[in-house]
């Protein structure tokens, strides 16, 4: 049976980030702007602000990761929370506990907020589903579903280049089908009034009837980038050769891989991102990921920022 | 002892009797219906007034968990839920664990049923030894011991051969073959149906062509063995067409629909609700439309419960680790009445695909009510709508998709052998 929103508290704020998909934009523009005044931050000698002062923030990952754990570490430090990080994956699920009974004694150490990275589609909503009313959950990635901060960050660096949303063209480039970030960003394009989103893939990495989430489905670079403004690069995972999905990361490379020849079939002044880690040589050229259309690197720095805003504004709004 | 059942609509699907008649039952059988024989001293009175009085239910597939999954559920709590939705007869798939495919496991569930004094069960034999789809079982001895059919239950075998030669084997001693049609390496590891709200969700897919290639293999060494097979529970457009044009042919095929697919599509998983999470997965709109109106028009021959009764912490999981399968066979009889509602049919055509239609499949004689028939009935209110409760169900298993609904169809007594075994 459908529910309302499980994101959004009873006065329609935001309760927890979970996906970016159903969030009216009022919102996502509320965290951009919270991001904004919080870039500053970063850039002082003293980097603390007291928002987040007395609050615990649990990094919750049962799938390793290294980057985007730290940034949200920094993110809540920089907020002045204390911050526990759990490497789930190879403690407690690994003596047979279920994801909700180690939720459930988290909760118990008085968590005020759980940062959750989970292998499974579905599995933030669940732990939202099941916490106490009064903690937040922020999904830092659940299996092929969604990664909202990473598509948060990714927005508030195109408005940076890019200023207004409802003149662009976007492109996102690679893996689709497996792609969480995908997902999250292709509906906060769409929350955010692009007004034309491409996905360009072979048709292994494309899932079914993704044309109804909006997008334009290409199958050629040459013809996918034409006119295009921003150009958002996947990741392509190793095991995809194994899952029949490609022959060769040589051959990805040739026909998908984005090499300074093809983005010249962007225009002059597109940007080009990527949520790392990238496979140089893979999905992106050297010469274009560290040419100067790339914004990666700002992109990082612009992740702290946006995971503040993302974190001050659940705290300041409660069930 | 002697019943007198009064002033209840008796439907009869199979006889077409549809009329508010008395039903006379003696030992174990019904003696008469409309006035009493001679001499008839009942020693209970049933007043049905405003009630359906019909034949018990048969139900296709049940999962009682036993032998081995009884932390699923037991034979005790199953049986009682059966009774409890009206359900007289049903057929078990072998899927337990051990699975179904020694004669002494089989006698033994026969045995533990027959003493609980509840419904009659109907083991499905497995078709293959342990289900492993690599030797075949002691079909002749198994079916002496009380399998009515053979099945394997999660989809077809790796091995084309083998399943070739189960339905050759089982087509010498004339036993009916049940498959459900899916292509387990069109499957993988998909736990919802190719389409948008897989997508939307990233949840790993299963497409229809899992079934429709299977269906298509089936039909091909149907052809090649000419073997009856029943395919067990339907999901997709593609997979109906299929079978109705086998059907047009002539071939002796027959399948079923579950009550959740004739109701719900991947749009109800929602935000991840893993009591949606079922095999065959629930597909799309027009999947479900075209099922509705293939149970109408014949070409889906029953409709049952897919009873899988699943423990609540095995559902307290992402979708895509929780266990499959929903509890149901209490819920046969007002999903069928909810369909038939809203398709508008009259209630004998609802009631024939979970009574008559279901045990012509199975070969049973069951599913009518007429005069010398064994006295397995089912009186229900079809006016009386209930909420589906953890607390109302009398099942193990409480996760179902229609959990808080409020459906119509109240079971008021169930019989069997002319035994009161249920009554509220």
């Amino acid at each position: 049976m459908i529910n309302r929103n499980p994101q959004l508290n009873e006065h329609g704020e935001l309760q927890h980030l979970l996906t970016t998909e159903g969030l009216p934009s009022a919102i996502l523009l509320q965290i951009l702007d919270t991001a904004e005044s919080f870039v500053g931050v970063t850039e002082r000698d003293v980097k603390k602000v007291p928002l987040l002062r007395g609050k615990s923030i649990f990094n919750l990952f049962f799938e390793p990761s290294t980057r985007t754990r730290t940034t949200f570490e920094i993110a809540a430090k920089r907020l002045s929370a204390d911050v526990i990080n759990l490497n789930v994956a190879v403690s407690a699920q690994s003596k047979g506990e279920t994801l909700l009974d180690t939720v459930n004694n988290l909760s118990a150490m008085n968590a005020d907020m759980f940062v959750v990275r989970h292998a499974q589609s579905g599995a933030a909503h669940l732990i939202a589903k099941h916490v106490r009313s009064d903690i937040h959950v922020i999904n830092a990635g659940d299996g092929s579903h969604a990664h909202p901060t990473q598509a948060l960050l990714d927005m508030f660096t195109i408005r940076r280049y890019k200023q207004d949303f409802r003149k662009l063209r976007v492109a996102i480039i690679g893996d689709i089908l497996h792609s969480r970030v995908a997902r999250s960003q292709i509906h906060a394009l769409t929350t955010l009034g692009v007004p034309e989103v491409r996905v360009i893939a072979p048709k292994t990495l494309l899932p079914k009837m993704v044309e109804r989430l909006g997008v334009h489905v290409y199958h050629d670079m040459a013809k996918g980038l034409e006119d295009i403004d921003v150009l958002m690069m996947l990741r392509l995972q190793n095991e995809r050769m194994r899952g029949a999905n490609l022959p060769s990361q040589e051959e990805y490379f040739k026909y998908y891989g984005l090499t300074p020849e093809k983005l010249a079939f962007a225009r002059h002044d597109a940007i080009v991102m990527h949520p790392g880690p990238m496979n140089r040589g893979v999905e992106i050229d050297s010469a274009v990921a560290d040419g100067k259309q790339s914004v990666i690197l700002p992109q990082v720095t612009f992740g702290i920022a946006v995971r503040m805003a993302v974190m001050s504004i659940l705290t300041g709004n409660q069930a | 002892m002697k019943i007198h059942i009064k002033n209840g609509r008796v439907i009869d699907p199979k006889s077409g009797i549809d009329a508010v008649q008395d039903v006379f039952i003696a030992k174990g059988k019904v003696a008469a219906i409309g006035s009493a024989p001679v001499d008839f001293q009942a020693s209970r009175v049933i007043d049905a007034q405003s009630l359906i009085v019909c034949p018990g239910l048969v139900d296709l597939s049940v999962r009682l968990r036993e032998p081995g999954l009884e932390y699923k559920a037991t034979l005790e709590s199953e049986m009682n839920a059966a009774v409890a939705g009206g359900v007289t007869s049903f057929a078990c798939p072998p899927d337990t664990d051990p699975p179904l495919d020694e004669p002494g496991l089989v006698e033994m569930l026969k045995h533990r049923a027959k003493n609980l004094n509840q419904a009659n069960i109907y083991p499905i034999g497995a078709l293959t030894q342990g289900l492993k789809g690599e030797r075949l079982t002691e079909m002749a001895e198994l079916h002496d011991a009380g399998c009515v059919v053979f099945g394997q239950s999660d989809g077809l075998l790796s091995s084309l051969r083998v399943l070739m030669q189960a339905m050759r084997y089982a087509s010498t001693f004339g036993f009916s073959v049940w498959l459900y049609p899916q292509e387990i390496s069109l499957t993988g590891d998909g736990v919802a149906h190719d389409g948008e709200v897989a997508t939307r969700l990233g949840l790993p897919v299963i497409p229809a062509c899992a079934e429709t290639v299977a269906i298509s293999n089936i039909v091909l060494l149907m052809q090649e063995t000419g073997v009856h097979v029943h395919l067990c529970r339907i999901s997709s457009a593609e997979g109906l067409a299929m079978i109705r044009s086998a059907k047009q042919r002539g071939l002796p095929v027959t399948c079923d629909v579950t009550v959740n697919h004739l109701h719900l599509s991947d749009m109800d998983i929602g935000f991840f609700d893993s009591n949606c999470h079922l095999m065959p997965p629930l597909r799309g709109f027009g999947d479900r439309y075209a099922l509705r109106h293939g149970v109408l028009d014949g070409t889906i021959d029953a409709i049952c419960s897919d009873h899988a009764p699943v423990d609540e912490d095995a559902k307290l999981l992402p979708f895509g680790q929780s266990d499959i399968g929903a509890t149901g066979v209490e819920l046969l009889l007002p999903l069928a009445l909810k369909w038939g509602m809203e398709m508008r049919l009259p209630l004998s055509k609802v009631l024939a695909r979970i009574t008559a239609d279901p045990a012509g499949i199975m070969g049973i004689d069951a599913g009518h009510l007429s005069v010398g028939s064994t006295a397995d009935i089912c009186i229900f209110d079809p006016d009386a709508y209930w909420k589906v409760t953890a607390a109302a169900l009398h099942s193990q298993g409480k996760n179902t998709p229609f959990i808080g609904m409020e459906l119509p169809g109240e079971i008021r007594y169930t019989l069997v052998h002319g035994q009161i075994v249920y009554q509220r």
